[in-house]
């Protein structure tokens, strides 16, 4: 048996190691929530790591859990890595970090319904109106309508990533659909399956129980016109979308009908899905699909995803959108900033998560700094996602610097720039051993009458030495993440 | 039951049984092929084999003459070729991907699996993969799938339009493996009757898995007549039309009942049961056996159209 000593755990250390927080290892010593890991991980024989490595992808294949990337073809049914090494979290570092994702998700939400309403932060003067009447994703058709409860974002997906034992930043909110959840799921499946005895000697809080408390989540926001038990529905663009799985093990999960929109109709003030019984009526539709593509007649003409009608049921009250047309408002990287300002404005509360310090390229001042320190600044499109269309200035050669350069001079306010994080680093299973790799965490906030979090979410991993790049389209990896009961 | 959830059950019970029929399509092709060809003096085997796989056309203007590397290439392989053994099995893991809630992990787990040792297959040497290899995994590979369905399905909705669907393509099969005797032997009626004939009858029973079925409920000598009223009439017969009508009736029924309403469906396939329950062997020789193959072929259609009207459009209301 090859044993392992403890620097071996950790990695053999990168000259710029130091800098990045240890989430295992702290000035030589685990840290408390790792300690009942870390022999398992010491001790676990070479083959029996490649064993179960390989009995993972089996499982994740079998199961058929898979990601395609948009526009690289190659297989559709790419698995993304999974890494056996959990991610841990102490009940004391969880509970401010639950305390500090639902504050975000009730300020986030709260925000939504005062753009759509009378407007008050703006009057307020505490963001720029350009900012939220000017944005893409404020949606017209909505003004004015105030959704059941006042929810417009039921699943708030907030990006976090560590730098410190205590120091958490907030990198971005997804309020429309975001995704990933079921990696969440599976991944604590198929770990309970593969090492059952870990989880008899440690106590971790179970996240099992997410598809009901979503479904409960949406049975609370059914439109004012529904009588008697909501039925809720998902609506998938189809099995070509790269998050199909996702939307059907969710169905599946929840025990709801899984939807296109070819199977959706309106008539009359309802909503109703194509059955062999005929047509039955829908209450709640929680839409995987963007806003432009909900309903032809009030957005894209040209979307063969949508129901015509619609928006049309949904303003008359006869169904419940989820998250509601209009959401991404408070999700773009520009009002990001504003989020602290929206938990102080509404809520009358100190935010208990950072942002991470972020310039405005819109901004002349903020501009002037950004181009003259692009080497050392991430640097993102307002509107983009998936990792394209960023930069990473400390690992970008001169040219790629000078590229991004011109088309953030081109266009400034398409532009917004970070400070490179020091993120934090999980011990992950490499090909020569155990070593640090830098992490993210995506917690899912459930918002309907009740806020929910449950403990645990979706750590992506870079797998490659030295990135900080976490996205799965761009070489990243999933880990299970454990909150450690009390 | 979404209605286009129902759709891709139905198909997936038509695509399995697709992929078997075109593998004991090529079994036929194969036998037959290792008859010694004397005088030349009668069709091609793997031309009506293609025939009966109703993609002969399509054939000829891919690979031109039919030898039987091509036509093995064509029915397995082919992903031009919708109805290849890889095609259908793609194409119901794929329908399988779409309605994956309405299917258990076992039944899932077998459409996946399928998929993955064909991927498998493809990357592996063609010398090194034996044409009855191909056929028996076939056969392993939907039997497995039926087996997940029949043992772990529950015995709701779906369950009937996966059956229903695998009944009519049987019905379907059935009718044109059988129509492959016409196509070997009408045409020179001096074989009828001889050596040659009982070999190919017993052919076609094999590529059944029903030689043995066969001797067992009837005994003594294979004649036309016996094997005709083994696969079209004959209820012990697990491929016979009949026995097809009537599982399709049945599935049929259990839905009317569920629902509460019967429809036209349930009418048409009641009186497809009724006309081949009154029918004899010798008329349908009177008719003419490809005739009257063809007439089965055409109702079949029909019920699978019917069948589709009223619940798989969702326009029932």
């Amino acid at each position: 048996m090859q044993k392992q000593t403890q620097s071996q755990v950790q990695g053999s250390a990168p000259e710029d190691a130091p800098n990045y927080f240890n989430e295992m290892f702290e000035n030589g010593t685990v840290r408390p929530p790792y300690a009942g890991i870390e022999a398992w991980a010491a001790d676990m024989p070479h083959e029996l790591r490649a064993m179960k490595q390989s009995e993972a992808e089996a499982l994740f294949r079998r199961i058929g859990i898979t990601f395609a990337v948009y526009g690289e073809g190659g297989d559709p049914d790419r698995l993304i890595p999974f890494d056996m090494f959990p991610r841990i979290f102490s009940a004391a570092e969880w509970r401010k970090l639950d305390r500090g994702v639902k504050q975000r998700a009730r300020a986030l939400n709260a925000f939504i319904n005062d753009v759509y309403g009378r407007g008050e932060i703006v009057k307020a003067g505490k963001i720029p109106a350009r900012l939220v009447y000017q944005n893409e994703a404020y949606e017209k058709a909505v003004v004015g309508f105030r959704p059941p409860r006042g929810v417009y974002s039921h699943v708030v997906g907030v990006d976090l990533v560590r730098t410190g034992p205590g120091q958490f930043y907030v990198l971005e909110d997804n309020c429309r659909t975001p995704s990933g959840v079921s990696y969440m799921l599976e991944n604590r499946e198929i770990m309970m399956r593969m090492f059952p005895d870990l989880f008899q000697a440690n106590r971790i809080a179970p996240v099992e129980n997410y598809p009901q408390l979503l479904k409960r989540t949406f049975e609370s926001v059914a439109p004012e016109k529904c009588d008697g038990d909501p039925t809720v529905a998902i609506l998938t663009p189809g099995h070509f979308n790269s998050a199909y799985y996702e939307h059907s093990f969710l169905a599946d999960m929840m025990g709801v009908e899984l939807v296109e929109g070819q199977d959706l109709f309106v008539e009359g003030d309802f909503c109703w899905m194509r059955t062999t019984e005929g047509p039955k009526k829908v209450d709640v539709i929680y839409r995987r699909i963007d806003d432009a593509f909900i309903d032809p007649l009030c957005f894209r003409p040209d979307s063969m995803l949508g129901v015509p009608g619609l928006m049309n049921a949904y303003r008359s009250g006869g169904v419940t959108i989820a998250s509601a047309p209009g959401a991404g408002v408070a999700d773009d990287k520009a009002v990001y900033t504003f989020v602290p300002e929206m938990v102080r404005f509404y809520l009358g509360e100190e935010p208990i998560l950072e942002n991470v310090p972020t310039w405005q390229c819109a901004k002349a001042d903020d501009l002037k700094y950004v181009l003259e320190n692009l080497g050392e600044l991430v640097v993102k499109e307002v509107h983009g996602s998936g990792g394209y269309g960023m930069l990473v200035g400390p690992k970008s050669t001169k040219d790629q610097i000078e590229i991004f350069r011109s088309k953030i001079v081109e266009r400034p306010d398409n532009y917004i720039a970070q400070p490179t994080l020091a993120l934090s680093t999980v011990p992950t299973f490499v090909e020569e051993g155990v070593a640090p790799r830098h992490v993210d965490l995506r917690p899912y906030c459930l918002v309907g009458e009740q806020i929910e979090l449950v403990p645990g979410g979706l750590t992506r991993v870079a797998l490659t030495e030295g990135s900080l790049v976490v996205n799965s389209s761009q070489g990243g990896g999933v880990k299970d993440t454990w909150v450690m009961a009390d | 039951m979404l209605s286009r959830t129902a759709e891709n059950l139905f198909w997936i019970g038509r695509y399995l049984e697709r992929a078997e029929t075109q593998a004991r399509l090529l079994e036929v092709g194969t036998r037959n092929a290792l008859i010694p060809n004397t005088s030349g003096g009668y069709r091609n085997e793997w031309e009506s084999v293609l025939q009966a796989s109703g993609t002969h056309s399509a054939f000829q203007e891919k690979y031109g003459d039919a030898v039987a590397r091509n036509v093995e290439s064509h029915l397995f392989f082919d992903a031009d070729n919708p109805s290849s053994v890889a095609s259908c099995l793609d194409q119901a893991r794929e329908n399988g991907r779409i309605v994956r809630t309405a299917l258990t992990s076992q039944v899932w787990d077998a459409l996946n699996s399928g998929t993955a040792e064909l991927r498998q297959m493809r990357r592996t040497e063609r010398s090194k993969l034996s044409t009855s290899d191909l056929i028996d995994w076939t056969i392993r590979q939907t039997s497995l799938v039926r087996g997940a369905i029949d043992g772990t399905q529950l015995r709701i909705d779906g369950f009937d339009f996966l059956n229903i669907g695998a009944w009519l393509e049987r019905a379907d099969a059935t009718a044109r493996l059988l129509d492959v005797k016409y196509f070997v032997l009408l045409p020179q009626a001096e074989f009828v009757g001889s050596g040659l004939d009982n070999y190919q009858w017993r052919t076609i029973l094999r590529a059944m898995s029903a030689h043995r079925a066969f001797n067992w409920a009837y005994g003594g000598e294979v004649t036309p007549a016996k094997i005709a009223d083994f696969l079209i009439l004959n209820r012990k017969s697990p491929r016979s039309l009949i026995t097809c009508a009537e599982e399709v009736c049945w599935h049929l029924d259990r839905l009317a009942r569920g629902y509460g309403r019967t429809t036209e469906a349930q009418t048409e396939a009641r009186s497809l049961v009724a006309r081949l329950s009154e029918i004899g062997v010798e008329e349908i020789f009177d008719i003419g056996l490809h005739e009257f193959l063809t007439g089965a072929i055409r109702d079949a259609n029909k019920l699978s159209m019917t069948i589709s009207d009223v619940y798989l459009s969702g326009e029932m209301r």
